[in-house]
């Protein structure tokens, strides 16, 4: 379970707390951007597999593929990989429910993989899906895309391709939304 | 908070279908090169089975195996169970070797129950079949498995059919099956209803050939001879003429209808050949799926700090929605 999901359902309630960082156009500018900059340093679309890290990560790994077709005309596998057995603070909480993990016909075997998540925080969820992938294939390469990164890593992890560098406090909370699962597309900070 | 699983009646609407759901992602593992995940690394699962079973011990042992959890078979035969030992001296040494979780089958009605609940041992207790009683994983198996080729259950029809008196599984799936809003109709000869079936909420036929056209499912089940002291019928012939499903009974059926049975069958029994090896019959996949729903089951009830199912914790375990402060891992 993606944690971002935890933070949006408290605010699903009314309006969304906070200020707003990024707004629907933002995001698809940031989208849009993260899709030229994977295809630029990957020098086109062979290869490429996207997977989405459930919830929201899903949805984005989408999007960015549906920009990815538009501008190279062809399509790449995009998947989804949940983390929640791999995660280490497995043990600490009461058991989830699971998310679905779909990889793509082609497999992940030589491939460069993208990940897609909505944000990256501790770092831990990179961690466990690099773990996980582990279980699934061999990748050529593993990149990682967000759409926005808050710091404080607890781990060396870092994303290849950032929508927004957002510098918070850790007390702060940040939200995002997209419309697939929350009906607007916003990120949010409080 | 339900640490155990004893009977199908311990789980809601919302249990099952967190189980089930669960079960589809473990399901897909079986496609994937590596059959395993780490979720119970380090945990220990003891198999203790007191009566023979072949598909349901290794079911189990497979799917602890893909958690990565450690098991522990103990059967009745060559251990100090056949010495005399009582349920409560295994307990204690269940106990004493650190035993996360008991998977019990059991000769005698109720084993499990005791095992869970008098204090003996903290462990997790799975019922794996107790006597006449109950088996709930493999009704958890069979609902799965009629998930996956009907859909949703509300309203479907499904018939069990056979020896009702001394199955554990109908009257597990009789639980469930009602739980997940199906019509469950028990089809038998008179002598082989069990004592208080009306209130089991469920319907009942003598009469076989006027069921199978309504039915979604049809479930049989094996004339259980080894627990029968009694002639319930009289011979093995008029009861398969008239309770067995045979390629003439099949074809009334409707054409989405599918046959299933728990295992092990008795071929020219209760179900001749020609239909257990048709394109209706489902009796391998049930196998398949037997392992995916068990891993299912020992995930959400060891798989974290405590278990996910009961339905108290749903709002917070089985939805994500969490009210912790944990936020943007990622």
């Amino acid at each position: 379970m993606a944690p971002t999901h935890e933070i949006a359902s408290h605010d699903t309630d009314g309006h969304p707390e906070g200020r707003t960082v990024l707004d629907a156009r933002d995001i698809d500018r940031a989208l849009t951007r993260i899709s030229h900059e994977i295809l630029e340093r990957n020098k086109g679309s062979h290869d490429l597999v996207l997977l989405g890290i459930p919830s929201r990560g899903v949805g984005l790994a989408q999007r960015i593929a549906a920009r990815i077709a538009q501008v190279e005309g062809a399509e790449i596998p995009v998947g989804s990989l949940d983390i929640t057995m791999y995660r280490d603070d497995l043990r600490l909480r009461p058991a989830r429910a699971l998310s679905p993990t779909e990889i793509p016909g082609g497999g992940i075997d030589d491939k460069v993989v993208v990940l897609v998540d909505d944000v990256l925080y501790s770092g831990r969820t990179i961690r466990s899906a690099l773990d996980a992938m582990n279980d699934i294939g061999r990748p050529r390469a593993v990149r990682l895309a967000v759409l926005v990164d808050r710091g404080h890593r607890d781990l060396p992890i870092r994303a290849d391709f950032v929508g927004k560098n957002l510098p918070t406090s850790m007390a702060e909370k940040v939200a995002v939304r997209l419309a697939e699962y929350d009906g607007e597309d916003s990120v949010t900070i409080r | 908070m339900k640490n155990h699983l004893l009977s199908a009646a311990d789980l809601t609407r919302d249990d099952a279908e967190l189980i089930l759901a669960t079960a589809g992602e473990m399901r897909a593992l079986a496609d994937r090169p590596i059959k395993k995940l780490p979720a119970l690394r380090g945990r220990t699962v003891v198999n203790l089975f007191f009566e023979d079973s072949t598909r349901t011990r290794m079911s189990f042992e497979a799917a602890a195996k893909r958690l990565s959890a450690d098991v522990i078979n103990f059967s009745a035969k060559g251990s100090s169970l056949s010495k005399g030992e009582s349920l409560k001296d295994t307990a204690l040494t269940l106990e004493a070797m650190g035993a996360d979780a008991v998977i019990v089958r059991h000769w005698a009605s109720g084993a499990p129950h005791n095992l869970a609940n008098a204090g003996w041992a903290r462990s997790t207790v799975i019922n794996a079949g107790d006597g006449t009683h109950e088996h709930p994983t493999q009704a958890l198996l069979d609902a799965f498995t009629m998930t996956r080729h009907l859909g949703a259950l509300d309203g479907r029809r499904i018939a069990i059919v056979g020896d009702v008196l001394h199955s554990r599984v109908a009257r597990s799936n009789a639980i469930l099956l009602q739980t997940l809003g199906a019509e469950v109709t028990l089809v038998s000869p008179p002598t082989l209803f069990p004592y208080g079936v009306e209130t089991w909420g469920v319907q009942t036929s003598y009469d076989l050939d006027a069921v199978l056209p309504k039915s979604d499912v049809v479930m049989m089940l094996r004339v259980q001879r080894e627990r029968m002291n009694d002639s319930y019928f009289p011979s093995a012939r008029e009861y398969s003429r008239r309770y067995g499903l045979d390629a003439r009974r099949m074809a009334t059926l409707q054409d989405h209808t599918i046959v299933m049975h728990p295992g092990p069958m008795i071929r020219g029994m209760e179900i001749t050949a020609d239909v257990a090896d048709s394109d209706r019959s489902v009796i391998v996949e049930q196998v398949t799926n037997g392992v995916a729903v068990r891993m299912a089951v020992l995930y959400l009830l060891l798989g974290g700090s405590e278990p996910a199912l009961g339905a108290a914790d749903h709002a917070q375990s089985a939805t994500g929605a969490e009210p912790t402060t944990e936020e943007n891992d990622a």
